[in-house]
């Protein structure tokens, strides 16, 4: 293992490279040496030394602090342990200046160098797992991995392309479970900000109070319970993307909130006389059509305009049947694995029944559809009996007498009982809704249903 | 190839190489045998540091040494060290013929308490194997009761055994059953 992590010792003096070199080996690991500046740049281009041992005082050529730098420039990863046989105050202070990690003292105690040496592997360590668990995260929201043949969605995946890179604000707009959010991350992790934080805020689960704390943060004392100063998402997105979900649902004071920092990038923590300032990408989801609630008065015409600086329209999922069999074979191979059930595939008598569905939820309804048929299917293959029951539902739902009652009403009366039918669960209920919970909770509020 | 020298440098406690020789013949399937004793060479000593310079020591050990030697080891009652560390208990050519021991902070006295020559006897036995240990190929071991552990002090020499955990010695015994070395 530590013959991966080489190290390079930098010395005009030949028994300083020899004895160290030597000592440093018998510890496994891999060491060159070098007696001057150049000879550390033509070895440090040819190998990824982790660390770099570097004599400060080097006679005629390049000195210490000038090896460093120009070993930084070419492994800028590398970390670089300044060397000195007089300890000076201001070249300590010079040599951390110009980005030396460590500064010793020769001859140092053999435990202390140790110790040194494995405190700065145990750092790189964890920076690589952590290079490779985010390189692993980014590939999960790949733009290949939105499953899609249909040329609109194609279109759209291409404009998440275009604008990853910008800080242009993004509205994404469907209907709920149409991949609002897997669309948000596509454009964060294709941009220059993939790096950096992707904050998710589900703005219809929160009340205005909650929310506004959420979002800003608070300072202490700023309210009852306040006992310490909290960054709101906006601070912890920094540099990164913030994405509000179900935007359509936030009040008026928020509105006017969210607008200033939109325009100035900068707001106050709840309580907060200072102003904190921010570089973040908004992108904001929602499910309602916000133009038409402009004109109803309910949304801020002037906040409109800024989220929809791109807009993009996710198109349901009975208007893109043609991923249907590609989207229900993902989630066969993808939910039979993480399950342990071994069904290998879904014939295509059940595709049929799956494509003549109107997935009133979209993609998630269809993902719920398809765990549930291999939670339940008892050989190796989805067949239509056991979509039997969808087909049930849908022929139920053709032949269903509409009662003469206004269209919240109508919405009301299938919330209630989709309630009662999961005995109260929340969550249960918003999956047979084909909703997700926020926007379950955002309409209990509105019809007031007390559950 | 002509098995294991033993050399003293300077004057060293008069049973220390047979301490050392009865390790050796425990650990190593190669004939051990005495070199007459050498002076310490003046270029090795430090004045400022007074201290020395186990590089000039290993210098003169494979000057010195028969070109027939397998191994040679140097014994030393004083203190050794390099450039960069403040001190040594020894020093290894890794995967090479050469390996110094120094004596001298494995005495009691060295830290102020009475002498143990028990003591002292199983340390020596220690290092001797931790060096010749680094000779064969052995880098340190995690194993802290190994004797190829790193011991940056006393107190680590002493929580090791006068052996190597099973994961060295296989490494060892594979070394002598298919490598190059000739008994």
């Amino acid at each position: 293992m530590k013959k991966n992590w080489p190290i390079l010792v930098v010395d005009d003096e030949d028994v300083m490279c020899e004895s160290m070199g030597a000592w440093l080996r018998e510890d496994g690991y891999h060491v060159d040496t070098a007696s001057n500046g150049q000879k550390a740049l033509e070895l440090a281009k040819a190998m990824d030394y982790a660390i770099c041992f570097v004599d400060l005082k080097m006679p005629g050529g390049m000195d210490g602090i000038e090896t460093m730098m120009e070993i930084h420039r070419i492994r800028p990863e590398a970390s670089i342990i300044i060397i000195t046989a007089y300890a000076t105050v201001d070249t300590a202070i010079q040599a951390m200046k110009e980005g030396a990690q460590e500064y010793i003292v020769k001859p140092c105690n053999p435990q202390e160098i140790s110790m040194l040496v494995s405190r700065i592997l145990k750092l790189k360590k964890l920076q690589s797992e952590n290079a490779i668990l985010r390189k692993k995260l980014n590939r999960q929201y790949r733009h290949s991995d939105v499953i899609t043949k249909n040329p609109r969605m194609g279109e759209i995946l291409a404009l998440t392309q275009d604008v990853a890179s910008l800080r242009s604000t993004v509205l994404i707009r469907g209907e709920s479970g149409t991949g609002k959010e897997l669309v948000a991350r596509a454009v964060h992790f294709s941009g220059n900000r993939a790096e950096k934080p992707f904050i998710v805020v589900s703005c219809a689960a929160l009340t205005e109070t909650l929310l506004e704390s959420e979002l800003f943060g608070y300072e202490k004392g700023a309210f009852t319970g306040a006992n310490a100063q909290v960054k709101g998402k906006f601070e912890l997105a920094n540099g990164g993307t913030l994405f509000l979900d179900e935007i359509g649902d936030i009040s008026p004071k928020l509105q006017a909130d969210l607008l200033r920092v939109l325009q100035e990038r900068r707001f106050y923590r709840v309580g907060g006389t200072q102003e904190v300032e921010v570089d973040v990408r908004i992108i904001a989801a929602t499910n309602k059509d916000l133009a038409e609630e402009v004109h109803d008065g309910r949304f801020r015409e002037d906040l409109y305009y800024r989220l929809n600086v791109i807009e993009i329209r996710l198109p349901a999922l009975r208007e893109r049947r043609e991923d249907i069999p590609l989207l229900a074979e993902h989630f066969v191979q993808h939910i039979s694995s993480a399950l342990g059930r071994d069904v290998s595939g879904i014939s295509a008598a059940a595709l049929k029944v799956l494509i003549a569905y109107d997935w009133p939820g979209n993609v998630r309804e269809l993902e719920n559809v398809i765990e549930r048929a291999i939670v339940t299917c008892r050989n190796g293959m989805l067949d239509e009996p056991d979509f039997s029951w969808l087909q049930k539902n849908a022929v139920s739902s053709q032949n269903w007498e509409v009662p003469d009652v206004p269209l919240g009403e109508l919405e009301r009366r299938a919330i209630v009982a989709a309630l009662e039918r999961k005995h109260g669960n929340v969550k249960e209920a918003s999956t047979a809704l084909g909703i997700d919970r926020s926007t379950l909770y955002d309409k209990l509020k509105r019809y007031e249903i007390v559950h | 190839m002509n098995g294991l020298c033993l050399v003293a440098i300077g004057s060293v406690p008069a049973n220390a190489l047979d301490w050392i020789e009865d390790t050796t013949a425990e650990w190593f399937p190669l004939p051990t045998r005495r070199l007459p004793p050498l002076s310490i060479p003046p270029s090795a000593y430090d004045a400022k540091r007074r201290q020395y310079q186990s590089v000039e020591m290993m210098k003169m050990l494979a000057q010195q040494a028969p070109r027939d030697a397998s191994r040679v080891l140097g014994v030393t009652d004083v203190d050794l060290a390099i450039p960069m560390l403040s001190f040594l208990f020894g020093q290894a050519q890794f995967d090479g013929p050469i390996a110094v021991v120094s004596l001298c902070r494995l005495h009691q006295e060295f830290y102020g308490l009475p002498p143990q020559e028990n003591l002292l006897r199983e340390r020596t036995a220690k290092e001797v194997l931790h060096e010749l240990g680094h000779t064969f190929g052995l880098v340190h071991c995690s194993d802290s009761t190994c004797a190829m552990s790193l011991a940056t002090h006393i107190e680590l020499v002493d929580a090791k055994a006068e052996q190597y955990c099973a994961r060295c010695g296989t490494q060892l015994v594979h070394r002598f059953t298919t490598r190059e070395e000739t008994l």
